[in-house]
């Protein structure tokens, strides 16, 4: 199939912002607080951050949010009544500034929430997104896209790939899905016609670390290795990695109550908690943190191809990047990789 | 429109400050009725989320009280109590809490009349206050559905 | 650092210590934790201005006392981590071997913890001129713009809890917000959840931070909340002439004074 390809003046970026905002369009695009770039609101086009490598947090919480309601309830004489929250209060939403790799990630976290039940929640909010692709222009020694099949141009996931022609060049976009078109449709002065671009010049440079399939065929023997305890020591036992991770979806359930009336919230939550995996017991499975550090890894690199046929990874570094203790989880395959088991 | 009445949660000592406040009500003394009472063994005991926790369900303005120094029924109780609330109510007015909301005060067993002085002077003050909109307005997080950082 | 490894290997190789913990060349341009175990893996140590992670952050923990008798190359905020720790009755002469290392990178060894308190209380604890004025700044402002700047601040945090992680004084093996008979602190991290779980993380702190700035640096967000436990160490100077880790004595908040002021109990 032919992708639809078209060329978008440098300054067309902010009229595009300004018309997808006279169309009502809610837009989630990445700004700099504190020295970090995170997914905010944006109301305006001015102080959207651009030229960097990568976001500090994901963009999973426009699907996932970090906290979210799923019900009220209400205890009265009849009993209790329990409402729901409603669909169609879900807004449609433009993600804006989404690296490559995170796009990926959407498809894989999703197939976490439709494995064996549908979450109908989670599949409502992804259907209101329009992923407007960044392609990367560069990496720093953290990326590895490219060892888990990823690459820095890639399409998968969104639904209009911008790529960057040069420094301070024009954008090269592909208009990939339906949405895309939709967008494209009401602001299509800004999106010429061109001849063919070829963006591969234009990419980043993301060598090939390790061979996923060979750290995978290696994980199914690897359980018992004292490996695993060396490589988490210094592990603190905390839940960044898994909460920048665009494709870490564990979540828990806390019940907000308020006397007779509550509400039930679903929020994020780390299997590297030392009380992850606590029973109402007392027993804990993974009570030692190189168990903890051993499932993140297997989860993502064995369990998940095994299952649901994707990867968990999408190599875009933040876990590394975010980690207090240098966890550094390129390090820790390439080393899985070269162990002789 | 009626008046707003504010919610007053009291944070009290068993000993003295709800012994005070008994003889207040036997003493026929009449006094604001906004001030739902929360007894502990000992001012010591209460913890600090308890007064955010206040907060959290809705109260407009807090109460701490409790033996007078020297006086408390576990010999030291309040003296580790006060040291806590000089740190805390610290903590609390640097993070922008309004702690003009929050009163505390030593009331003793027979100070009956004093009791009602301060539950009235309160709620004269916080009814001027209002109620504490920016507090609810946080803590109300189930009718904001969800949170996005 | 040549001589901290050369010290290393002699403490390995004779047994005296089974680990030794200190800082290692990480990605890109970070350091990070090391644990030698094998005298040949102490050529891998190094020191230099990048070393800020506080190491004390690991000695509570469970795998790693399970090891035996460990060194630790400690600069001064580690020293003082460890002594307010031993204070705590969480570490000992009998565990815990310090490698110090002075302001001016030079090593020491300690005999025992005695020692090390003695080094540490010629220097007194100080918050940065920076940190300094944003306090003041606070200060300036009033109650509603102070209670927007903070709710602005701490509404991105997700309560990874990196920052209690990182901390050496967070050893609690269930914090309080793990606790849900009562939930003491909301989990989510939503506005209200996120302003109680750090004002707690503060008051828990009060007496016991030696402001090491290891909840900062560990933050993926970088949420300033280094200035609530400053502002705790400002308070306590202010209100009980401050308070220095102390292998004997009274804790800040552990004790009391019958004549401690303050202007708002009637």
């Amino acid at each position: 199939m032919n992708i639809d390809k078209r060329l978008v003046r440098k300054d067309s970026l902010e009229k595009l912002f300004d018309i997808l905002k006279q169309n009502s369009k809610t837009i989630y695009a990445p700004f700099s607080k504190n020295g970090k770039i995170t997914f905010k609101n944006a109301e305006s086009f001015a102080g959207i951050s651009n030229g960097y490598v990568q976001t500090s947090e994901s963009s999973k919480d426009i699907a996932f949010p970090r906290a979210e309601k799923i019900l009220d309830y209400s205890k009265n004489k009849e009993g209790m009544s329990v409402k729901g929250i409603d669909i169609k209060d879900i807004p449609d939403v433009i993600l804006w500034g989404v690296r490559p790799c995170d796009a990926t990630g959407i498809g894989e976290l999703s197939s976490i929430f439709n494995w064996d039940y549908k979450d109908e929640i989670y599949n409502n909010r992804l259907s209101r997104v329009t992923v407007f692709g960044f392609s990367c222009n560069k990496s720093d020694e953290y990326c590895f896209c490219t060892s888990v099949g990823g690459n820095p141009g890639n399409t998968e996931g969104s639904d209009i790939l911008f790529t960057r022609l040069g420094v301070e060049g024009d954008f090269l976009a592909e208009i990939l899905t339906e949405k895309g078109v939709a967008v494209v449709s009401i602001a299509s002065d800004l999106f010429e016609k061109s001849e063919s671009q070829g963006k591969e010049k234009f990419l980043a440079e993301v060598k090939v670390r390790f061979n996923h399939e060979e750290i995978r065929e290696k994980l199914d023997k690897f359980f018992e290795s004292k490996e695993w305890i060396d490589q988490s020591l210094r592990c603190l036992g905390c839940g960044a990695c898994a909460y920048v991770c665009p494709t870490c979806a564990c979540f828990d359930i806390q019940d907000e109550a308020h006397g007779k009336n509550g509400s039930r919230v679903r929020c994020w939550d780390s299997c590297g908690f030392s009380h992850f995996t606590l029973h109402t017991s007392g027993h804990n499975p993974r009570d030692v943190q190189s168990q903890r550090w051993r499932q993140r890894i297997m989860h993502k690199f064995s369990y998940m191809p095994e299952r649901l046929s994707v990867y968990g990874c999408t190599g875009c570094g933040r876990c590394s990047r975010a980690c207090p203790a240098d966890m550094n989880i390129l390090e820790n395959l390439i080393s899985i990789q070269e162990v002789t088991v | 429109m009626a008046e707003f009445e504010p919610k007053i949660v009291a944070f009290v000592c068993n000993w003295c400050t709800y012994a005070g406040a008994d003889l207040t009500g036997t003493s026929r003394i009449k006094y604001a009725t906004n001030v739902r009472i929360v007894r502990f063994p000992c001012t010591g005991r209460i913890d600090y989320m308890l007064l955010l926790k206040a907060f959290d369900e809705g109260a407009d303005g807090i109460i701490v009280s409790g033996c007078h120094p020297n006086d408390c029924h576990y010999t030291s109780g309040n003296f580790h109590a006060r040291r806590r609330w000089i740190m805390f109510r610290s903590l609390c007015d640097f993070t922008g809490i309004d702690t003009k909301r929050i009163k505390f005060s030593w009331v003793s067993a027979a100070e009956g009349a004093k009791w009602a002085d301060i539950v009235n002077a309160t709620v004269t003050s916080i009814r001027e206050l209002g109620p504490y909109t920016e507090y609810k307005k946080v803590a109300k997080y189930p009718e904001k559905e969800v949170s996005h950082g | 650092m040549v001589d901290l490894i050369k010290r290393a290997k002699e403490l390995i190789e004779t047994s005296v210590v089974k680990v030794v913990l200190g800082y290692e060349q990480g990605a890109g341009n970070k350091t990070r934790a090391l644990f030698v175990e094998k005298a040949e893996d102490a050529d891998r140590l190094i020191f230099d201005s990048r070393c800020v992670q506080n190491l004390a952050a690991y000695v509570t923990k469970q795998e790693v006392k399970e090891k035996g008798k460990m060194a630790i190359a400690a600069t001064l905020p580690v020293m003082r981590s460890i002594i307010q720790l031993a204070s705590e009755f969480q570490v000992n002469d009998n565990n815990l071997l310090v490698l110090g290392i002075t302001p001016e990178s030079k090593l020491i060894e300690f005999g025992n913890l005695v020692e090390v308190e003695t080094f540490v209380h010629q220097y007194h604890i100080e918050i940065d001129s920076r940190n300094k004025e944003m306090l003041d700044k606070l200060a300036k402002m009033s109650q509603p713009e102070r209670w927007k700047f903070w709710i602005d601040e701490l509404t991105p945090c997700f309560k990874c809890y990196a920052c209690r992680a990182a901390c050496p004084m967070c050893y609690c093996h269930r914090c309080t917000v793990d606790f849900n008979q009562p939930q003491w602190i909301p989990v989510p991290s939503h506005e209200l959840g996120n302003l109680e779980w750090h004002i707690m993380r503060a008051i828990h702190l009060t007496g016991r931070c030696i402001d090491c700035d290891a909840c900062y640096n560990a933050c993926p967000l970088s949420i300033p909340i280094n200035l609530l436990t400053k502002k705790m160490l400002e308070d306590a100077k202010e209100h009980f002439g401050g308070y220095q880790p102390a292998l004997k004595g009274d804790h800040l908040m552990s004790t009391y004074k019958p004549d401690d002021k303050e202007n708002f109990i009637h």
